[in-house]
């Protein structure tokens, strides 16, 4: 049984359609990424998931309970940590988790959290007011919260955001830990390095699913191809490539261009000609998946909403 | 499926030992809370009078004889005017009231003694600034009966008055529960009401919509939390708080204002427990309805400002005309109002205040159920 198995979700808000026949299928243990830019309907789709917004069409199973009429049997195995941090401010780090132990009927208390502020190395602050923690800090306590109820699905939406690369870091090694022991994640993120650490990725826009699969199928079926372009004035040199034939996108990293596109060819015979000039090295290069969503949102961006 | 219990008394024991750590570390709602009750009562216990006294009056007197001489002390004697001004002409009297630094203008004509010697009916005339028509009312009813009967005793005729007067139609007002018609023994009641009803609605009215602000209602409600135990959870608290300030304004006006205390206490308490239900079911309801803060205080106070003017706190009650009163019926406080002046100056109980009391109590389910059915357990 998949941990997740949604199919045809869609949900308005007002007269816009935020999430259109969104269909999303997760194992038991994956760690999967939900990738898409901003307002792209990543948020709704979570919530719906958690029960926390019904769809205003789509059906499916989460946990093997039924996303439209079984809720609250949803909520009770599922930890959903939201974008903004949503704990008490004016409570302290052991009296929030105090709060959620008690809510979901742990017993006994005291023992739940302190077994949870030491797994998560946060003994040492539990008696400090949740809101002058840093956003690290925050980030970790909202993650002990979502996990203290050993829920058996956690949706994690934009966990990392403004957070630093060590505390990044050590959240991802937490969720791989957890993984490991059996719990499936879905997680949003905006971030490539982030992607490529989820057994799959999904990728939304505009309130559809345009692409799932691991990082490797997700670039193979995007079908592009990229060579990359070693000049001494890359930036001059990027403006003439983005205008010959083939050429889809073009970035500069460091010295270096990436140039990307469909067409292999016609890619090929453009860059051909660049080749020969002095100082220019041109060679095939590995399409990333940050290639692969400029491409997504390139493509999707021109679509009227 | 024990998880799925409506109310679990462990979840709501969570969320109100949330509540009170929160109310604990908000130190200046606090304070409010216990302050603002005690400042109100001093302020308006102090300072509200329906029956002013000493009201400023000048004496435009162009005889100044023993008749009218007695006249004025009588009228000074009744402790409602106090002369402060002499003025010479009719046009600096004019002025005088016009300015508003008299409310009373009194005018004795010269022929006044004359009049009275020769037994011609004699006429006094008293102008009132009657703007305000209450503040000189008072006054006003006092001054026949005042200036008669010191015109009788200066001409020696008292006791042929009262002889007279027995034969005639004799009146006998009791003034019942309030002979002195002492303003406070009205206000500080009232202000019972008053207070609780400004603080516990505008208190639980910012309680719900503080968490959908902060962001913590959306995981509130993704845990296993339901709209009973929220709602009870976000209540209680502040009938606590209710009840504390009850006991200070209690005992405030036992010790400060001397209002007598007639009924029985118990009575009143259940009174006040009803009616601080009632209200942060109420504010509860509001803040259903709020999305922000700000919001809550505005209906608040678009609630607050017609029920503390119709409920009969501010003015009589059957001074309104019909449509008004109905009005003021759908207002707990205008029921509480009742039962807590009748109790505390008139011991009255329940036979008495039955329907009154059988009211206040349908406030609770009737906001209770608005409050559930508005309450969004999902983000739609």
């Amino acid at each position: 049984m998949s941990a997740i198995d949604v199919r045809g979700l869609t949900k308005s808000f007002g007269r816009k359609r935020v999430v259109d026949n969104v269909s999303l299928r997760v194992e038991p243990g994956e760690i999967v990424g939900f990738l898409g830019p901003n307002g792209s309907g990543k948020t709704t789709t979570i919530r719906i998931i958690c029960g926390l917004l019904t769809p205003d069409a789509g059906e499916g199973t989460v946990l093997g309970f039924d996303v439209r009429r079984q809720s609250r049997r949803i909520k009770r195995e599922v930890g959903y940590m939201t974008q903004r941090f949503s704990f008490y401010e004016d409570l302290t780090i052991a009296e929030n988790l105090a709060f959620v132990a008690r809510l979901y009927g742990l017993r006994p208390v005291e023992n739940a959290v302190r077994r949870t502020l030491a797994d998560l190395g946060l003994t040492s602050r539990r008696d400090q007011l949740a809101g002058t923690l840093s956003g690290g800090w925050k980030q970790r306590l909202a993650l002990a919260a979502c996990i203290m109820h050993a829920p058996r699905l956690l949706l994690l939406d934009e966990p990392t955001a403004g957070v630093d690369p060590k505390a990044r870091r050590e959240f991802w090694e937490e969720i791989h830990r957890l993984s490991a022991g059996g719990l499936t994640v879905l997680v949003s993120t905006h971030y490539m390095d982030e992607a490529e650490r989820c057994h799959r990725i999904a990728y939304i826009s505009y309130g559809t699913m345009l692409a799932t699969g691991t990082v490797a199928e997700v670039i193979r079926d995007s079908g592009l191809h990229t060579f990359l372009v070693d000049s001494d004035n890359p930036v001059e040199l990027a403006d003439f490539v983005a205008t010959l034939p083939g050429v889809e996108q073009v970035a500069p990293f460091g010295r270096t261009l990436h140039v990307v596109g469909r067409d292999r060819a016609a890619l090929a015979a453009s860059l051909a000609p660049v080749a020969a000039r002095p100082g220019i090295a041109v060679r095939p290069g590995e399409t990333s998946l940050e290639d692969v969503f400029i491409q997504f949102m390139a493509r999707t961006g021109a679509r009227p909403e | 499926m024990p998880a799925m219990v409506l109310l679990s008394p462990n979840r709501l024991l969570a969320i109100l030992a949330k509540e009170f750590v929160q109310m604990r570390r908000d130190r200046l709602t606090f304070a409010m809370m216990l302050v603002v009750p005690i400042i109100q009562l001093l302020l308006f216990g102090f300072a509200i009078n329906n029956d002013p006294r000493g009201l400023p009056a000048a004496l435009l007197a162009t005889g100044n004889d023993r008749y009218a001489r007695a006249v004025v002390t009588a009228m000074e004697a009744t402790n409602y005017f106090r002369f402060i001004a002499r003025p010479e002409s009719a046009a600096a009297a004019e002025s005088l009231i016009a300015s508003g630094r008299v409310s009373f203008v009194v005018t004795i004509p010269a022929d006044f003694g004359r009049r009275v010697e020769r037994g011609d009916a004699p006429v006094l005339l008293v102008e009132a600034d009657a703007t305000d028509p209450a503040a000189s009312s008072g006054a006003i009813a006092a001054l026949q009966t005042v200036a008669n009967r010191a015109l009788l005793r200066e001409q020696g005729r008292e006791a042929l008055a009262a002889d007279q007067q027995r034969a005639a139609l004799s009146v006998i007002i009791h003034r019942r529960y309030n002979p002195e018609a002492i303003s406070q023994y009205n206000i500080v009641p009232g202000l019972l009401g008053v207070i609780l009803q400004m603080t516990m609605v505008m208190m639980t009215a910012m309680a719900l919509t503080r968490e959908i602000e902060r962001g913590t209602m959306e995981n509130l409600l993704a845990m296993p939390a339901t709209p009973a135990e929220i709602m009870l959870g976000k209540v209680l608290p502040y009938l606590v708080v209710g009840g504390v300030q009850v006991t200070v304004v209690l005992i405030a006006a036992r010790g400060l204002f001397g209002i007598p205390f007639i009924g029985s206490l118990g009575f009143l308490i259940l009174s006040v427990l009803i009616f601080v239900a009632a209200l942060v079911l109420l504010g509860y309801t509001f803040s259903t309805l709020a999305r922000t803060q700000m919001q809550a205080m505005q209906l608040t106070f678009f609630f607050f400002l017609p029920s503390l003017l119709l409920s009969g706190f501010m003015f009589p009650f059957s001074g309104m005309p019909v449509w008004a009163q109905w009005l003021g019926e759908i207002f707990p406080l205008t029921h509480f109002l009742r039962v807590v002046r009748a109790v505390m100056l008139k011991g009255a109980g329940i036979t008495d205040l039955g329907s009154e009391f059988a009211i206040l109590c349908l406030f609770i389910p009737l906001y209770a159920l608005l409050a559930l059915s508005r309450f969004r357990q999902t983000l739609d």
